[in-house]
């Protein structure tokens, strides 16, 4: 039986959601350190080339009688063509004077430092330009002039490079912490596994089975399972107790019932005074009823604990059937009532807790046989179809008069005409029981032609 | 029938001994296993009736020591607990049969006859009755070298009246070994498991005789 029980936040959960937010972090962190050193590595390659052009064209500026000349070389600019759709300007000065080029591109700040190019960024007729600078001193008519070469680009090539490497970084990150979220989870079921099987090892166990538990367990589960099995020797000595005591007080009650009853039977024997005789039947009745009774009471908690702690096992419901059966015919002789049995010589599997589903087959036919005419016949039949399997128990008596099988499932119910039957009113409510938890079902009805049917159905296993 | 008796409870040990005797079987008693071993030892027994728990043991060890020691006499456990969880470990252990205490004396003699019916071999319970031939176990009279069958009450009712032959049994005292203490029955159902017993004997010279406002008995001419 599932109980719904308050339980805190499961560790697995927590471990995966701890193990998870670190993940996420982790892979931000990845991101952005991937896009700073992209970044960083596109701009430094992208100053190089332009460096390097720059530095070109002032390797080819000569100075001269009539001013300074200089032939721009076109590997200058294939150089910074490599990259995309970029624009490139240039502007050569002399002092404050532009020689040739754009005479509004920016020159740098204070003066140009030889030919180590000076970078920097500038706005430029609407665009970003990326700008080197580097000065050299040529010879004008036999005079030393200082001339700064100025080269920019626009950026839009480098920012291509960095978006795609920003999004391979996100990629990378994500991909990060997909297989990390993934691991998380594999980790945490990794740990919790010992706690699982630990679970499993005991929750499989039977009723009976109160062993300590033996299983390897983890450091740390030790003083779990120390005290568990702690746990599990007191609750067998208090089991065993509380047998012991149910067997020992059924005992010590039963066996002075037990000769009560027998010495009423002999005093019925002895006696021909019908008022003695009247009396001492209902002592043997009495006798009879609180027995039933008390062994009813007994079976019912048995099949009430059971229904939670069953040890369900496969098992022959013809053999069963056939075995039962036969332990009552003797009964049934008594009333001079014959025991027809209608079951399959071939093996009918069901699953299921023996002990159950004989104290449910002992309860129809014990019924039956009480409630039946007597020199009549008790029907016995197994049948089988669409997965269940059907006992049908019939007898040809009394009935139900009127009164629903629902009605006499319930506890100490019992019908209206069981006149001096004996009778403890938890036999139908035993087998109802008992349908319920191996998921089955019963009904009892009145049978044509008089008497009643009992229905118990089973699942096949 | 010879029956050993295995019980502690001395009340209840007696008034079985009583209740049984009365139906013409022999019981002996042992209150403790060591006493019962000891009877084992000096006499044979049809029938051993054993109860579960006594002072120097429990009788399952005992009867798996029992059958362990390939003895065969049958066994009937007196268990006073339920049902339900004894039976299989009682019949498992090796018991013919068992009642629950406390126990009604016609279904433990039906058991009892259904336990030695089921046991081949044991010795010949046939009784003689003028020109007739009476088998308790096999619920069988032979008349004339024809068997007829008798049910369960025609049995019960020729066993009691061929435990004392002549005697007056009153219709009250018929109505006890037939019907259940439990069942109310009037004295009149008895009328009709004699017509049919009567039935059952025809061409013999045994016959159960009405003795007017009395009772019935068993007379041969």
């Amino acid at each position: 039986m599932s109980s719904a029980r308050a339980t805190s936040p499961s560790i697995r959960q927590r471990l995966v959601l701890q193990l998870v937010v670190v993940a996420a972090l982790l892979s931000g962190l990845l991101y952005l350190s991937v896009r700073t050193v992209a970044d960083a590595a596109v701009e430094t390659t992208q100053d190089s080339i332009l460096g390097a052009a720059t530095t070109t064209i002032a390797d080819e500026l000569r100075g001269g009688e009539d001013g300074i000349e200089v032939d721009i070389p076109y590997t200058a600019f294939s150089m910074l063509g490599a990259i995309g759709q970029d624009r490139v300007f240039y502007r050569i000065m002399v002092g404050n004077q532009t020689v040739t080029g754009y005479d509004d591109l920016p020159a740098p700040d204070g003066t140009a430092s030889g030919l180590e190019p000076r970078y920097y960024s500038r706005p430029f007729r609407d665009v970003d330009l990326r700008i080197a600078a580097v000065s050299r001193t040529v010879l004008v008519q036999g005079r030393a002039v200082e001339a700064v070469i100025i080269v920019g680009q626009t950026r839009q090539g480098q920012a291509a490079i960095v978006a795609n490497m920003a999004n391979r970084a996100a990629a990378l990150g994500l991909g990060f912490f997909v297989v990390a979220t993934l691991l998380s989870i594999l980790t945490a079921g990794t740990v919790l596994r010992p706690i699982n099987r630990l679970a499993e090892a005991v929750g499989r166990r039977g009723p009976q089975d109160l062993r300590p538990i033996h299983r390897d367990a983890p450091r740390e589960l030790a003083p779990f399972v120390t005290a568990l099995n702690g746990f599990i020797t007191r609750l067998g000595g208090a089991l065993s107790r509380t047998e012991t005591f149910i067997a020992e007080a059924a005992h010590h009650i039963r066996t002075p019932l037990a000769t009560v009853r027998a010495q009423a039977e002999i005093a019925l024997r002895q006696t021909n005074d019908d008022a003695t005789r009247t009396a001492l039947r209902s002592v043997v009745r009495a006798v009879d009823a609180s027995a039933r009774s008390a062994g009813q009471l007994l079976d019912h908690a048995t099949v009430v604990y059971r229904t939670d702690q069953r040890t369900d096992e496969r098992l022959d419901l013809g053999a069963l059937t056939r075995d039962i059966a036969r332990a009552f015919e003797p009964t049934a002789d008594l009333r001079e009532i014959v025991i027809a049995l209608d079951v399959p010589v071939d093996p009918v599997q069901v699953t299921g807790d023996r002990l159950l589903l004989e104290s449910a087959l002992r309860n129809l036919v014990d019924n039956a046989i009480k409630y039946a005419d007597p020199e009549t016949q008790v029907d016995i039949a197994l049948k089988l179809g669409d997965g269940r399997a059907e006992i049908l128990v019939c007898d040809r008596g009394r009935g139900l008069s009127g009164v629903q099988a629902q009605a006499l499932t319930k506890r100490f119910q019992r019908g209206e005409n069981v006149g001096d039957v004996v009778g403890s009113g938890l036999g139908l409510t035993i087998v109802n029981e008992v349908a319920q938890a191996a998921g089955g079902s019963f009904d009892i009805v009145n049978r044509k032609g008089g008497g009643a049917c009992a229905t118990l159905q089973l699942p096949l296993s | 029938m010879r029956f050993l008796l295995v019980e502690d409870n001395t009340d209840l040990a007696q008034s079985v001994q009583t209740r049984l005797s009365m139906d013409g079987h022999g019981v002996d008693w042992a209150p403790t296993l060591q006493s019962a071993e000891d009877h084992l030892g000096s006499a044979t027994y049809d029938l051993i009736l054993l109860d579960i728990m006594l002072p120097d043991g429990d009788g399952r060890d005992f009867l798996a020591a029992h059958r362990r020691a390939k003895r065969d006499t049958p066994v009937i456990v007196m268990t006073a607990r339920s049902a339900v969880t004894d039976r299989v470990a009682l019949l498992d252990s090796g018991a013919d049969d068992y009642v629950t205490k406390p126990f009604d004396f016609a279904e433990l003699e039906a058991r009892v006859r259904a336990v030695l019916r089921r046991r081949s071999g044991v010795a010949q319970t046939t009784r003689s009755y003028a020109d007739l031939v009476f088998d308790p176990l096999s619920a069988t009279v032979v008349v004339n070298g024809d068997a007829r069958e008798l049910r369960n009450r025609e049995l019960r009712l020729f066993e009691v009246l061929l435990s004392a032959p002549d005697r007056i049994f009153s219709k009250a005292q018929l109505c006890d070994r037939l019907f259940s203490y439990a069942e109310t029955v009037t004295d009149n159902a008895i009328e009709v498991y004699v017509g049919r017993l009567r039935r059952k004997l025809d061409g013999s010279r045994a016959r159960i005789e009405t003795v007017r406002g009395v009772g019935y008995r068993l007379t041969q001419t």
